[in-house]
């Protein structure tokens, strides 16, 4: 009985020392001078433009990382060829490698002097300290989310439900979008939960590689930081709040995606 | 409605799964592809639907080649052994599924989901999800689900063979109802042969990607082609190189010219019949099937010593002779 006990707090006061006492911090801070004043701080043309760009880049990154990784999950789960070891191994490379190795990367790619930068300035697109930066940084840190939810579950439904669908009359296509992607619905939008707490969260690569211009290529995590620096603490508590909100939301948006049979 | 497989290969690596196959189905037959597991049946059912693709041969359905088509081309129903029921959907949109894909009018598909419905005996359990069923009423709804396309062929991959010994028996029976009121020329794969003994009309045996014998149950159990269908279909006793039926065993209290001695180890009752396991003088064993009567009026017990005739073996690669024990 003790042991029980004993277990529970253990596991109970870990939590609260690590999650749940920091961010019910910020939130206390963030109030500590009234309503108003965070308001104001949430407000503000700097905060809100990081908040959009934050928004943009993360629908973008999302977007794409999910239909990549539908597609090279289920090359990797249901395909044998030459290589996909390695493309496989190559996927995790994301996770192990450092967001400011990352930015420093592109920056070496994408910058102006570099060859490939150089021919995109001449053709009048901008890559590094600018949007499209900030987006490739984001797409490479939250790749791997959705292929590794997916794969799993396109292991387990196994093959018959498509074979039985392409008895029936179905196409490729039909047989994808009728059977295939709601079977592992449930495996997409953890993946896609994922993709977006990350994309929304990353900081390191994005520092690199958006200059860090205020009002034009900060981000929410970018604009916290500097609102740090500044010493504006409610402006920096408030734009963390308003992150972890977000996050939260996508959360129980989740729920949405719970399969229809177990509920 | 035929089906045929002609001169059918198909190699996994080195393993050979289908050795130059010749199989036919006539026109509302119901055939059973019958063999142990690894002998082929699968394979050639699954080249038939187009779910995998023959090396070489053809194959042909109501006469046309439809070797090179994909699966959702063939016209072909096919049911899973592990039901492959689509599990998002409910058992009236696993049913409507094809139906839907050929972009039938909504009143339509209503009418024909609910036939077929009543035909499989699942009236009531239109809107629950497949998690919701038994086994035996998941495979139902997929055999309704296959009909629905109204195919020129039912393909049936050891349908039964989830389910539990009752289920499986009832389903049979049902089964074999049910084809005779639709004549959907149908192959059954199974490597029951009691199963494919009942239900169908024709057995084809398959070993080793070959066919070994095709013909009515009673001609494959009567005359045997090969040592292997007469194993396969129905016990046996093998002495030597002699084959003999367990009934064609006869139990004497007394020697005559042609009998040998024996005696009983072990009475085993199963209601109607009883077998005895029995020893002969020369330490070989058999085993005998009697009537319950017939061990009752002979007084049989164990270690009890008898006399026992053999009334009709075979021997394969040589004529029919009498055993000599």
């Amino acid at each position: 009985m003790t042991a029980r006990i004993s277990l529970r707090v253990v596991a109970l006061g870990y939590l609260a020392l690590l999650l749940v006492f920091p961010v019910a911090m910020v939130f206390a801070r963030t109030f500590e001078k009234g309503v108003g004043a965070a308001w104001a701080a949430v407000t503000s043309p700097d905060a809100l433009h990081a908040l959009w760009l934050t928004i943009l880049v993360a629908a973008i990154s999302v977007t794409a990382n999910t239909v990549f990784g539908i597609v090279c999950a289920i090359v990797l789960v249901r395909h044998r060829f030459r290589g996909r070891g390695l493309l496989n191994a190559v996927l995790d490379l994301p996770l192990a490698v450092s967001p400011v190795v990352v930015g420093l990367a592109l920056f070496i790619l994408y910058s102006r002097t570099a060859p490939v930068g150089g021919w995109l300035a001449e053709h009048g697109i901008r890559v590094i300290f600018s949007t499209p930066g900030i987006v490739l940084a984001t797409m490479f840190v939250s790749l791997p989310f959705v292929v590794r939810e997916v794969m799993p579950v396109l292991r387990e439904i196994g093959t018959e439900q498509e074979q039985a669908a392409s008895t029936l009359g179905a196409s490729p296509f039909q047989t994808f979008w009728m059977v295939t992607l709601p079977a592992i619905r449930q495996g997409v939008a953890y993946g896609v939960v994922l993709t977006t707490a990350r994309a929304i969260g990353e900081f390191g690569a994005v520092s690199v590689v958006s200059g860090r211009i205020s009002g034009l290529t900060e981000t929410m995590t970018v604009y916290v930081q500097d609102r740090f620096q500044n010493f504006d603490l409610v402006g920096c508590y408030a734009a963390a709040v308003v992150l972890a909100l977000i996050a939260i939301a996508t959360l129980l948006l989740t729920d949405l995606f719970k399969p229809k049979e177990e509920q | 409605m035929s089906i045929a497989a002609r001169n059918v290969s198909k190699k996994f690596k080195d393993f050979v799964a289908l050795d130059d196959v010749c199989v036919e189905a006539p026109t509302g037959s119901l055939t059973a592809l019958l063999g142990p597991s690894g002998g082929g049946k699968s394979t050639l059912l699954r080249v038939i639907a187009g779910l995998e693709q023959p090396d070489s041969g053809q194959v042909v359905i109501s006469g046309e080649d439809k070797t090179g088509l994909p699966p959702q081309k063939r016209g072909v129903g096919f049911v899973f052994q592990h039901y492959a029921a689509f599990k998002h959907m409910t058992v009236f949109e696993n049913v409507a599924f094809g139906l839907k894909i050929r972009k039938q009018p909504r009143g339509a598909i209503n009418q024909k989901v609910y036939e077929l419905l009543e035909l499989v005996q699942l009236e009531g359990f239109a809107g629950r999800y497949p998690a919701q069923l038994s086994g035996g009423q998941r495979q139902r709804m997929a055999l309704a689900r296959a009909l629905a396309i109204e195919p020129e062929v039912l393909l049936l991959d050891e349908p039964f063979g989830a389910l539990d010994a009752r289920v499986r028996q009832e389903l049979r029976v049902w089964l074999r109802r049910l084809h005779e009121e639709m004549r959907v020329t149908t192959i059954l794969v199974t490597h029951d042969q009691e199963e494919a003994m009942e239900v169908s009309d024709r057995i084809v045996v398959m070993n080793h990607g070959r066919v070994e014998q095709v013909g009515a149950p009673q001609e494959l159990y009567e005359h045997p082609a090969s040592e292997f269908v007469m194993g396969f279909i129905g016990p046996v006793n093998r002495l030597g190189q002699t084959f003999i039926r367990p009934h064609d065993i006869e139990i004497r209290l007394t020697p005559n010219g042609s009998t040998h001695e024996a005696t009983v180890d072990h009475l085993i009752y199963l209601g109607f019949e009883v077998r005895a396991e029995l020893t002969l003088k020369d330490g070989r064993n058999l085993w005998a099937q009697l009537r319950r009567e017939e061990a009752k009026s002979l007084e049989l017990e164990s270690g009890k010593l008898v006399y026992v005739s053999v009334g009709h073996s075979r021997v394969f690669g040589r004529p029919a002779e009498e055993v000599h024990p």
